[in-house]
């Protein structure tokens, strides 16, 4: 096995083979950083709307719920099926990297909402009469108070949340957007052993979760640290 | 859109969706079992075990947990034919998901273990209580209690997680969902309806061992 | 006119009433002492004036004109009147002292920075604080914040102050530079409703004090009717139990 690994490895660590990798590895990152960039705009639309407390808001605030309830209850296959055939039923040509975009999006709004969210909450009910009694509206108070005291409750399982969904990524592999994993694919099907192929995959994987998620924990140490001193 | 909606013609096909997802259940059960022993015996030997033992665990969950399940699955099906290792996409999967479980589970029973109160202990030792008794009336109740929680998350995960069984061809929920899709082409339709099943799925998960929890541990895992 | 005319007041939490009809009439320039045993409901009689927790019966009248506690808007007019200062201070974490005091009067009531700035540090110089402006509520003592609360509240400059047991939550030396404070702002002619257990001090200061048990006005009168003639049986209890040391 060893041995048929170093005799491809000459013919696999081409310049073309490597700039193949690194551009996938690139999109892989690119499409967990998009899914957790608009999941972070749309997630605090949808922790917002479910704080919100007025009547009329009420089947936008279902809307909220059932959207992170449902979200996060699918599979990230599943979802990227929908995502493919409902472009599909549309009628118009649309890149699979779009397709692959839509799908991170929506999983990650669902997952980054509740973050959110639950950290808007979990800023003491104090804070929140406080600010009500003084005629704050709800912007406001989010804006003015808890925002500032909840940030550092948010952004640690947030960036955890981003370094875990690149793993995750790798299913979208199967619409056949062009990354990591189907770059491992390819590469494969050129001929190389599965064994080096997938191998190399798992290797440049670890090379890229591994130490975000080291620095994902020191922020983690930092932030609740600091919140002894001052929020 | 030109789109119509035939919900009709996924009916009679509902029978083989409950069927794939008793296979994901399935699936997810036995990867969670077999993951769980692995979990606690690294766990073990990472707090009480030789440095060495633990260093070699280290290793392999830092692996497991920062590359995708799915690439794990990938080289277990396809690479270790080239060793002479052949298995059937269902055991690829199982024991994929096997590894990966164990890999997290060694991380959250070490925080279980971490939690057991020493003080507790001693004080049962000094009682009299033998280290079984102590075990089972002073250290279990308290860690049972507060592994419970992210337990019941890393199977509602792994129930999902079992999804990806459908690329190598397993018969589970999305499958089965890929396989009625082929023969009828209504793919919106057949997604929307796998999508719901994984929903009640975990959602009646959750509920269940939120019960459990509530009852045999007063574990409380926040949804009931 | 009465400045807060509350009749018949009632109010719930879930399936439990806490408050069961309660009555009050607050003239202008009056110092209400509230005074009653834990669970009495002191404090939610101020919690429902303010909206906290809407009243599930009874009227209240703000000047003679009735407050709709549905309404948003009515209780945003009864918010720009009334100011309320709770037992736990509750500073804004996130903001300096003088951020503190200035932050409705700037971001909420989009008042010129410079104005309210200047009147926060007059407000803060007269609770004694004038020298911390820039410090943060957990780098001061429970007194301390307990004043910038206090100085917060007078920035809205309201009408009606409530006091919702302010010194219950520090520690005894602590308790008379903020009664100090309170006792200023009684000589200055602020409409007040004081919910409190420290009896000498509404003694002291108190026009009126009204005593509650079991979400009900028992007995209401002068200070020295309460305390030293009281009528009901519970108002004897009360006040024979807490004159006991």
């Amino acid at each position: 096995m060893l041995a048929t690994i170093l005799e491809e490895l000459p013919r696999f660590l081409t310049y073309y083979n490597l700039l193949f990798l690194a551009q996938a590895a690139l999109a892989t990152l690119a499409l967990s950083a998009f899914g957790c960039i608009v999941g972070v705009i749309v997630g605090f639309v949808l922790a917002f709307v479910r704080l919100t407390p007025s009547r009329l808001w009420l089947p936008l605030r279902w809307f909220a719920f059932l959207y992170t309830e449902i979200f996060r209850r699918v599979p990230f296959l599943v979802t990227l099926m929908l995502c493919f055939f409902a472009f599909q039923a549309t009628g118009y040509d649309v890149p699979l990297a779009v397709v692959g975009a839509v799908t991170v999006a929506l999983i990650a709004s669902a997952f980054i909402g509740e973050i959110i969210r639950g950290g808007l909450v979990s800023v003491h009910r104090n804070q929140w009469d406080a600010a009500a009694t003084m005629n704050f509206t709800l912007p406001q108070t989010i804006r003015h108070v808890v925002l500032p005291q909840a940030w550092k409750i948010i952004l640690p399982p947030a960036f955890g949340f981003f370094v875990m969904f690149i793993k995750d990524t790798a299913l979208a592999s199967q619409i056949g957007v062009i990354e990591l994993t189907y770059a491992g694919k390819v590469l494969n099907n050129k001929g190389f052993s599965a064994a080096l192929s997938f191998g190399s995959i798992l290797l440049i994987y670890f090379a890229i979760s591994y130490p975000l998620a080291r620095f994902g924990k020191h922020l983690e140490n930092r932030l609740a640290a600091s919140r002894h001193h001052r929020t | 859109m030109n789109y119509v909606f035939q919900y009709g013609q996924i009916w009679p096909f509902l029978p083989r969706l409950f069927d794939g997802a008793l296979v994901s259940l399935q699936i997810a059960i036995l990867a969670f079992c077999g993951g769980l022993l692995i979990g606690t015996a690294c766990a073990a030997v990472k707090t009480f075990g030789p440095k060495l033992a633990a260093w070699l665990i280290d290793i392999y969950v830092t692996f497991f947990t920062n590359t995708p399940q799915l690439v794990q699955i990938y080289f277990l099906y396809f690479a270790l034919p080239d060793m002479g290792i052949l298995l059937t996409s269902f055991a690829a999967v199982l024991i994929g998901m096997t590894l990966n479980a164990g890999a997290y589970l060694t991380e959250i029973q070490r925080a279980g273990f971490e939690s057991r109160r020493v003080s507790e202990m001693e004080a049962a030792e000094v009682l009299g209580f033998s280290r079984l008794q102590q075990i089972r009336y002073v250290i279990l109740p308290h860690v049972a209690r507060v592994l419970f929680p992210p337990l019941s998350n890393q199977f509602i995960i792994m129930t999902l997680g079992t999804s990806m069984a459908a690329v190598f061809g397993v018969e589970e929920l999305t499958g089965q969902a890929m396989n009625i899709n082929s023969q009828t082409f209504r793919s919106i339709e057949v997604f929307t309806v796998a999508a719901g099943l994984y929903i009640v799925l975990t959602l009646v998960a959750s509920v269940a061992l939120s019960l459990i929890g509530r009852f045999a541990f007063r574990a409380r895992t926040g949804l009931i | 006119m009465l400045h807060l005319d509350i009749t018949g007041l009632e109010a719930r939490y879930g399936a439990m009433k806490v408050l069961d009809g309660i009555d009050l009439k607050v003239g202008r320039g009056d110092v209400i002492g509230l005074i009653g045993p834990s669970g009495s409901g002191k404090s939610t009689v101020l919690r429902s004036v303010i909206g906290l927790l809407p009243p599930s019966a009874g009227t209240v009248l703000l000047d003679g004109t009735p407050i709709d506690y549905r309404n948003a808007a009515s209780v945003r007019t009864v918010r720009d009147r009334i100011a309320i200062v709770f037992q736990q201070y509750n500073l804004f974490q996130n903001m300096s002292v003088l951020d503190n005091v200035t932050v409705t009067p700037v971001k909420i009531r989009k008042r010129n920075r410079d104005e309210a700035t200047a009147e926060a540090r007059v407000l803060l110089e007269k609770v004694g604080l004038g020298d911390k402006l820039g410090r943060y509520p957990d780098e001061l003592s429970g007194g301390q914040q307990q004043r910038v609360a206090i100085a917060r509240a007078l920035a809205l400059k309201p009408e009606i102050l409530l006091l919702d047991e302010v010194t219950a939550a520090l520690d005894p030396e602590l308790v008379s530079e903020v009664l100090d404070t309170i006792r200023v702002l009684a000589g200055e002619g602020m409409t007040m409703i004081i919910v409190s257990h420290e009896m000498a001090f509404i003694r002291e200061v108190a026009t009126r004090v009204c005593f509650m048990a079991d979400g009900r006005m028992i007995e209401s009168g002068s200070a020295t009717d309460i305390f030293d003639n009281p009528g009901e049986q519970r108002t004897k209890d009360f006040i024979s139990k807490i004159l006991r040391h």
